[in-house]
């Protein structure tokens, strides 16, 4: 148990998907603007990256191991992922048609968004930087996706903030839009390298 | 041999299997579309400026196709816009009311007194709840950080001289920037409106002149010389009815502080 905590706080802080790792930039810095949005898209992400989490790791384990096609790997977990946002794509489309709106363009990019392809690969990997030398057990792999989501919805929902702000605040000429977008997130970033001392 | 067909068969049941999946999800979670509010949606401007009383452009949408609201409510799109939702509805065009947005204050930075310098954040509702409603002598008046200019989809609104001004060319007539001035100085009138009031100030005329030099002071000279009516002195302000107005232009030369202009 402690051990799946100490996972679950690693790729939520220490190891954060965004703001360390720098994976999946494009919709952190394109769908930030607003709260609602951000945090849409946030749980958008951690649902697509818990399933895929799970799904890559059926697919490794039960398909790819024992034919012996380890290579296959991004091809497979890319045709997985990319199903698994169409699916998600038509269900918000049903259920929640604000949502689906508002995310617009982002929502399909889930699909090439690299945090989600990043933590279905680094489940499965052998050697994890992270803890244990093995990779995970299915039950840590949907700990792991589950927390890499709510870490990329922790940034984003964060960084949604401060935008909100700038918004209101008066900013050097040259540097309004993405300029200044980029500054604050790298201090952002730099807030979060704080979380490198800690170990579990 | 084993090494290319396993790979193959391997992954080509994958992506069967994924998209037979895919197919059934598409038939349990398939969305009935309105094509014609779709259609609508295409040709409406896209600013969701709420002008025509609904949410949004595909609100207004989807209200004309399915519960038939009039097609010749969007101002910003203008005769244009009517004309393809009546050709995708099938009804016939109506004409369209356009309008412009006018602000009612003259107070450039010369002509009316400021009562503090003010630096800080540059948003006029902010600046408004401050100490007398804002740095202007005169509480009526535009305070000049341009709330308006942020909102406006066109480009239409600049801040000349310390107050806002409105490029009729360009205005749409969506009324965005009249919800977010503070001081209601704004308002959207038919674009056939020849002259407004340039002044909404409800001080009586001898505080008005210490305050701004080109302030309404309730003289009623227009009331009197306006043959059509249409001019009425209220809380120490001329008010015109757009409706009654002959855009004669008596009232604008009569005028002693020329605050009635042209649009």
């Amino acid at each position: 148990m402690p051990a799946l905590i100490g996972i679950a706080l690693t790729s939520i802080f220490v190891q954060n998907f965004v703001l360390v790792k720098f994976y999946g930039i494009c919709p952190f810095l394109g769908v930030s603007k607003k709260l609602d949005t951000a945090l849409g898209m946030g749980m958008a992400v951690t649902f697509v990256m818990t399933l895929a989490s799970i799904m890559t790791w059926l697919c490794q384990k039960f398909i790819l191991v024992p034919l012996n096609i380890e290579y296959m790997q991004t091809i497979a977990f890319i045709v997985i992922i990319a199903a698994l946002v169409q699916f998600v794509e038509m269900f918000l489309q049903k259920s929640i048609p604000s949502l689906y709106s508002a995310l617009g363009i982002y929502l399909p990019l889930i699909t090439t968004n690299c945090a989600v392809l990043g933590v279905a690969l680094l489940n499965v990997r052998t050697a994890s930087v992270i803890s244990s030398s093995t990779s995970y057990t299915l039950i840590e792999t949907i700990i792991n996706g589950f927390s890499a989501g709510v870490g990329f919805m922790l940034a984003i929902v964060l960084f949604a903030g401060v935008r909100e702000r700038l918004e209101s605040s008066k900013i050097p000429k040259a540097l309004e839009g993405m300029p200044i977008a980029l500054i604050s997130a790298s201090l952002l970033a730099m807030a979060f390298l704080g979380f490198q001392g800690m170990s579990f | 041999m084993k090494d290319i067909i396993y790979p193959v068969l391997s992954m080509g049941a994958l992506g069967l299997v994924l998209g037979a999946l895919l197919a059934i999800a598409s038939k349990i979670f398939a969305v009935e579309k309105d094509e014609r509010a779709e259609a609508i949606t295409e040709v409406l401007p896209g600013a969701n400026c709420g002008s025509c009383g609904f949410a949004g452009c595909s609100a207004y949408a989807s209200a004309i196709s399915k519960d038939g609201a009039r097609i010749n409510a969007c101002s910003p799109g203008g005769q244009r816009v009517a004309d393809a939702i009546a050709e995708i509805m099938g009804v016939q065009s109506a004409a369209v009311e356009e309008k412009v947005a006018v602000i009612r204050c003259n107070g450039t930075k010369d002509v009316a007194n400021d009562k503090f310098s003010y630096t800080g954040i540059e948003d006029c509702g902010a600046i408004s709840t401050l100490q007398g409603a804002g740095q202007k002598a005169c509480d009526y008046g535009c305070l000049g950080f341009g709330s308006c200019v942020k909102v406006c989809c066109r480009g239409a609104i600049s801040i000349v001289d310390g107050i806002a001004v409105i490029d009729t060319e360009k205005c749409g007539g969506c009324g965005e920037c009249v919800a977010v001035c503070p001081k209601h100085l704004i308002e959207v009138v038919p674009r056939t409106t020849k002259y407004v009031v340039k002044c909404q100030s409800c001080d009586k005329g001898a505080q008005m002149k210490e305050k701004c030099s080109v302030g309404c002071i309730g003289c009623k000279i227009c009331e009197k010389n306006c043959e059509a009516g249409a001019i009425t002195v209220l809380n120490n302000h001329a008010v015109i009815d757009y409706s009654k107005c002959t855009g004669c232009g008596v009232c604008a030369e009569k005028c002693p502080k020329k605050i009635i202009a042209e649009v």
